[in-house]
């Protein structure tokens, strides 16, 4: 169990920076997933914590120690691989023990510990089978268990979810959330998918084209989100963004639509609504033009653009709705969910 | 009952495979049936006519020491030049793997012995260890060593074995290399991890998932020591001196053009050829049932 530090970490192939000047504290005990599009450099981060690339500059620690020059096998992590990355030639048991066997444990406390994860991970009845032997999930909680046997002081998992079906990938979810509070050992999670980001995580790191766009639980990342990258990012359906102007304490919309907000500023703004968040009202100011409805049982979306302009709207309502194709709908906005954001910069500007 | 698909024949495809068929016939059914009829014969001394013996041939060879001799002499000589140019090529991949820069010069650099003709191969190494001109005969020298292939049976096994094994290595290194790409990274990666280091984790994981390339090109390199290593002894060595580096398939020859006992010869030759078949029978077998790990 440790504290992990990234302090100013930089990672560039020849000439190309892609990752640039990382910080981080990750607390004892923490769940922190990485969480980004694809070739962001997720992978990229979680291997230099792992000590399979080198660090460029900067400095990662975990506990006490400067880990930069460490190899892999000194900084007593374990990883789990998207591959599962299991040894195809031994057993579930030898697989496990490997580890073990080279730090030179007795027979007995190998058996102990591989019987113990293997009771945890419920393959026990899978020790003596080789990899091919079973199915995904089952591999998964084999490289899950070869993790765990060693007893380290950090998790790291590279998308290991994702191959697995979307039912397995709900309960697998649950339960390496499960165990990494029972061992409370320090984790780091990678994966592209918010949904899993957002029930795994204690906090997140949002990146962004090598870049920490926000680092945060995942409450504050929805309630406050740093940049319009991390709003449109977090949550689902995505955030609607509108241009608009904030003029005599109010934003006005491109369609001359008035929204009273306290903000002293004037300036051009970029407005950002969830779907969530609009409530239909009658006498509301936003008025949707539908374009196309999407039931989804417990909640209706509604496809369109703002009345008069061409820009995207989304607005989700509770239960079962029917509206015609072309209907305009009306919402009301509440001014603590609207979110301002600089267009120039892209990033939060506080109400 | 299964049911047959019927296609409607044409004459197309017989017309596309025979040219192959034809070289089959004429370069290899032809002569194997030839030597096959031969081995039942014996010659006068003449050549004027010959007597059909059935397996007398056979037999004489059965209990001649010399043939037996020969037997042993190949079984250790293709051993030595299959172990040699794999483990070699083990070495050589285990390498190129982990070659950073110059990866690609090194592989191509590696690949070229294959393309030299075994004659010629020979020669290069005829030249290198000539007792008198050649450098490594310079050079050993300064260790005590009195290189001479010409007189000591020892030193010719092991310059041929050397020079075959040598021409063997860059096919094995290809084949080794290709395996070892095959396994995944991020498998040698967890083993890293769980603090093997690069020999543990080439002696516990890369090596027992290549073993199926290990024991096809065992399989290869025993064929090519059989049969394909005729041009570096005649180069070399001639089969001398006296008999040391006479394995079969030079014995072949020599009874048969030099000594011109055809049917002996041709027994011999027949003898072979069941070898290199139960060979193949052996290898297809096995990569049938794909090798278990
Ligand atoms: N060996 C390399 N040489 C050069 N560039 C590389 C190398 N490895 C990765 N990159 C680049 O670094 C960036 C980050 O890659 P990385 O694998 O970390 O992405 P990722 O966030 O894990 O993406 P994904 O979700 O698709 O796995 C990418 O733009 C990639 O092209
Ligand atoms: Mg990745």
């Amino acid at each position: 169990m440790a504290e992990i530090h990234l302090t100013d970490l930089t990672k560039s192939y020849g000439p190309t920076e892609v990752l640039h000047h990382i910080e981080g504290h990750i607390q004892d005990g923490e769940f922190i997933v990485i969480v980004g599009p694809s070739g962001c450099g997720k992978s990229t981060l979680l291997r230099m914590v792992a000590g399979l690339e080198t660090v460029s500059s900067g400095e990662i620690r975990i506990g006490e120690r400067r880990v930069n020059e460490l190899e892999p096998s000194e900084r007593d992590i374990a990883m789990v691989f998207q591959n599962y990355a299991l040894y195809p030639h031994m057993s579930v048991r030898a697989n496990m023990a490997y580890g073990l066997k080279i730090r030179k444990l007795s027979q007995a406390e190998i058996n102990r510990r591989v019987e113990e994860a293997a009771d945890i991970l419920e393959i026990r009845q899978y020790l003596d089978r080789k990899p091919r032997q079973l199915s995904g999930g089952q591999r998964q909680r084999v490289a899950m268990g070869r993790a765990i046997v060693r007893d380290p002081q950090v998790f790291l998992f590279d998308e290991p979810l994702s191959n697995l079906d979307a039912k397995l990938r709900v309960q697998m979810r649950l339960e390496i959330r499960k165990l990494q509070q029972r061992l409370g050992v320090t984790s780091i999670y990678v994966t592209h998918d918010q949904v899993e980001a957002m029930t795994l995580g204690d906090r997140l790191m949002v990146l962004n084209g090598g870049y920490v766009e926000q680092f945060g639980t995942p409450i504050e990342l929805y309630d406050r989100p740093a940049s319009i990258f991390v709003a449109g990012f977090i949550g689902s359906p995505a955030m609607n963004f509108l241009p608009a102007e904030v003029k005599d304490g109010s934003v006005v919309l491109s369609n001359g639509v008035i929204i009273p907000v306290e903000s002293p500023k004037e300036a051009n703004v970029t407005l950002g609504i969830r779907p969530e968040h609009l409530q239909p009202e009658p006498e509301g100011a936003i008025a949707l033009q539908v374009e196309m409805v999407e039931q989804l049982g417990a909640n209706t979306l509604l496809h369109g653009t703002l009345q008069g302009t061409d820009k995207a709207l989304t607005a989700s309502v509770a239960g079962h709705a029917t509206y015609e194709n072309g209907e305009f709908v009306n919402f009301s906005a509440p001014a603590s969910m609207l979110h301002l954001f600089d267009p120039e910069t892209e990033s939060r500007l506080e109400l | 009952m299964l049911k047959r698909v019927h296609f409607p024949s044409s004459p197309l495809p017989y017309l596309l495979v025979a040219p192959q068929l034809a070289i089959t016939l004429i370069f290899f059914i032809w002569p194997a049936s030839q030597a096959f009829y031969q081995s039942f014969l014996i010659e006068d001394a003449f050549g004027l006519g010959s007597e059909f013996v059935w397996f007398e041939n056979f037999e004489v060879l059965w209990s001649d020491s010399h043939y037996l001799a020969a037997f042993w002499r190949t079984a250790v000589f293709s051993l030595l030049v299959a172990g040699l140019s794999m483990g070699f090529a083990l070495v050589l991949a285990g390498f190129a793997q982990r070659a950073v820069r110059g990866a690609l010069t090194y592989r191509t650099l590696l690949i070229w012995p294959y393309a030299v003709a075994p004659v010629l191969a020979g020669a290069l190494w005829v030249f290198m260890f000539n007792p008198t001109l050649g450098i490594f005969p310079y050079f050993l020298e300064f260790f005590g060593i009195d290189w001479n292939h010409y007189l000591n049976g020892g030193q010719a096994m092991a310059l041929v074995v050397m020079a075959a094994a040598w021409k063997q290595v860059a096919y094995n290194f290809l084949f080794y290399l290709a395996a070892m790409q095959s396994i995944p990274p991020s498998v040698i990666e967890a083993a890293a991890i769980d603090g093997a280091g690069p020999g543990r984790r080439f002696w516990t994981i890369i090596f027992p998932l290549i073993s199926p390339t290990t024991f096809f090109l065992l399989v290869i390199n025993m064929v090519y020591a059989f049969f394909e290593t005729f041009g570096i002894i005649h180069a070399v060595t001639q089969g001398g001196p006296g008999t040391s580096t006479t394995i079969l398939v030079y014995k072949v020859f020599n009874d048969g053009f030099v000594g011109l006992d055809l049917g002996g010869s041709a027994a011999q030759s027949v003898i072979l050829m069941v070898l290199v078949v139960t060979m193949t029978v052996i290898q297809f077998r096995y990569v049938e049932r794909k090798v278990e790990y």
